[in-house]
């Protein structure tokens, strides 16, 4: 993939979490602080699908930003064919691995209980 | 002729002192941009209890929800804030927005692009950082 | 006649002479045939209001340690061969004087960044093969060769956009104070990308599209983040990271 669009992803997956996570503490501020994160007000957020959604979109997008922006600065420390290749593949099975835990979380609690 | 290479390393990261704001909002874009990372790992992997029923969130609860777990979140909630505010600075400026306009350089030299404007955007950064800080410090110890 | 003589002797002279004081100046020392680090030598030097560090390493040479390498040519900041780390900082020996360093110790390195030749002489092979590989010159399809133009046209307006990126003299500090540098033996660095951008903004060039693509690279345009220092550095005023960002610009689809 050409490097200018992997920075134009990972700028718009900058400003959409931006966005998400704004909302998503936007959300834990409606309650009390303590009381926000008992289990049950928690299993309800989960319960919630337009909420569960854009946990979803928020673990994708910070997941692609993070690991991406972790890419580059593996990238400036060291150069070569076979090491390049290994920090490109590597994020992207990192961003692949956070990705199905954080959905595993997300469906189970969802759906699952 | 034999050549020693002569590259700065990662010391050329980590004294951002010499060269002026700018360069010192780059070494904190990239510190707050991997603390994040390791919280947002450690952030979702946290969360996953939760899938184990009301005992483990609330082993986990007793982890986290700790002086040393607070002041942790305070800190995470000023890399946020800079990382976010800092990130649309950059985006903005690497996208030509903001770096002045090509004249006819004259003598002492000031670079166009290093203007007041960044350094404002800079320095709000960090202060909007900071008042994120305290209202979280506020929240997190004022119950 | 005597009465002459002794009213001249009595005019004091109309010249200011600035007090001579001394600083220390260290220089790194380094041979790579025969040494396996750097070694500072340290050296008193007298100074005065005007000296530069360039005056100050060439007194050392006259005087005390001719065998000191060190490039320079022009004295005047118009050549770009005496760039040096001084106190820390990349600049240019000739263009920066005693006085402005606020500091009774000199001390002067190589630049960062660039394969060491012997103490304060660095490789520039490297630097110039990748300001080559963009492709540094008009790029048109017709010439000015032609039947009915003599040659290009260009408003003041026009050449304005691309003036103070044509004012580089490849004296290398901004490559030396890239953080990007500091780490990535792949980057293309600053002052390439600024000479790209200084012909893909001059109106007479047509090769806009081939530098675009060679610039966007993992090792390209991208690494570059905005820090700020290679301007910093610049002693002409050339302002390489406006260039930067104005030519990735292009890139991201603010201008086209």
């Amino acid at each position: 993939m050409q490097e200018s669009v992997i920075m134009k992803i990972h700028y718009g997956t900058a400003l959409g979490a931006v966005v998400l996570v704004a909302i998503h503490i936007l959300f834990r501020m409606t309650q009390n602080f303590s009381e926000s994160l008992q289990y049950e007000s928690v299993i309800a957020n989960y319960h919630f699908l337009p909420y569960a959604i854009m946990l979803e979109l928020i673990l994708i997008l910070l997941s692609v930003h993070g690991f991406n922006g972790l890419r580059v600065i593996l990238l400036e420390l060291k150069q070569g064919v076979g090491y390049e290749k290994a920090v490109n593949y590597g994020c992207i099975a990192a961003i692949a691995v956070l990705v199905a835990y954080g959905s595993r979380t997300i469906l189970m609690a969802g759906f699952g209980m | 002729m034999e050549r020693q290479s002569n590259r700065e390393g990662i010391k050329g990261w980590l004294n951002p002192g010499r060269y002026g704001l700018e360069r010192f909002a780059y070494w904190l874009m990239r510190l707050t941009g991997l603390g994040l990372l390791v919280y947002f790992i450690a952030h979702v992997f946290e969360t996953s209890s939760v899938v184990n029923g009301k005992e483990a969130w609330q082993k986990m609860l007793e982890l986290t929800q700790t002086t040393e777990g607070h002041i942790i979140l305070t800190i995470v909630i000023g890399m946020c804030v800079f990382h976010t505010v800092n990130g649309i600075r950059v985006m903005l400026g690497q996208g030509g927005v903001g770096v002045g306009k090509p004249g006819r350089p004259d003598y002492p030299y000031k670079p166009a692009s290093l203007n007041s404007r960044h350094k404002l955007c800079i320095l709000a950064s960090i202060g909007l950082a900071a008042l994120a800080m305290m209202y979280g410090l506020a929240v997190l110890f004022g119950e | 006649m005597a009465a002459i003589t002794s009213k001249l002797s009595d005019e004091s002279p109309s010249t200011i002479v600035s007090p001579t004081n001394s600083v220390t100046l260290r220089i790194s020392k380094f041979n790579p045939k025969t040494d396996s680090a750097a070694t500072f030598v340290e050296f008193k030097v007298p100074v005065q209001k005007w000296t530069t560090v360039l005056d100050v390493i060439l007194s050392v040479k006259q005087h005390l340690d001719p065998s000191v390498a060190v490039r320079y040519s022009c004295r005047q900041a118009s050549c770009g061969s005496c760039g040096m780390k001084i106190n820390g900082r990349p600049a240019l020996a000739c263009y920066t004087k005693i006085s402005e360093l606020n500091s009774n110790v000199v001390t002067v390195e190589p630049m960062n960044n660039f394969p060491i030749l012997r103490d304060l002489a660095v490789d520039f092979t490297q630097f110039f093969s990748t300001h080559k590989k963009l492709k540094p010159y008009i790029i048109r399809d017709d010439s000015e060769v032609a039947e009915d133009t003599k040659e290009f046209l260009q408003t003041p307006k026009e050449v304005e956009e691309y003036l103070q990126f044509s004012y580089c003299i490849k004296c290398g500090l901004c490559n030396s104070a890239c953080p990007t540098m500091a780490t990535d033996s792949s980057f293309i660095g600053p002052q390439a990308l600024a000479q790209a951008y200084r012909y893909v903004a001059d109106n007479r060039d047509a090769g806009k599209k081939d530098r675009l693509k060679i610039i966007d690279d993992s090792h390209g345009i991208w690494r570059c983040h905005f820090a700020g220092s290679c301007s910093q550095v610049c002693p002409k005023g050339v302002d390489p990271a406006m260039g930067i960002q104005l030519l990735r610009g292009y890139l991201v689809g603010f201008r086209k």
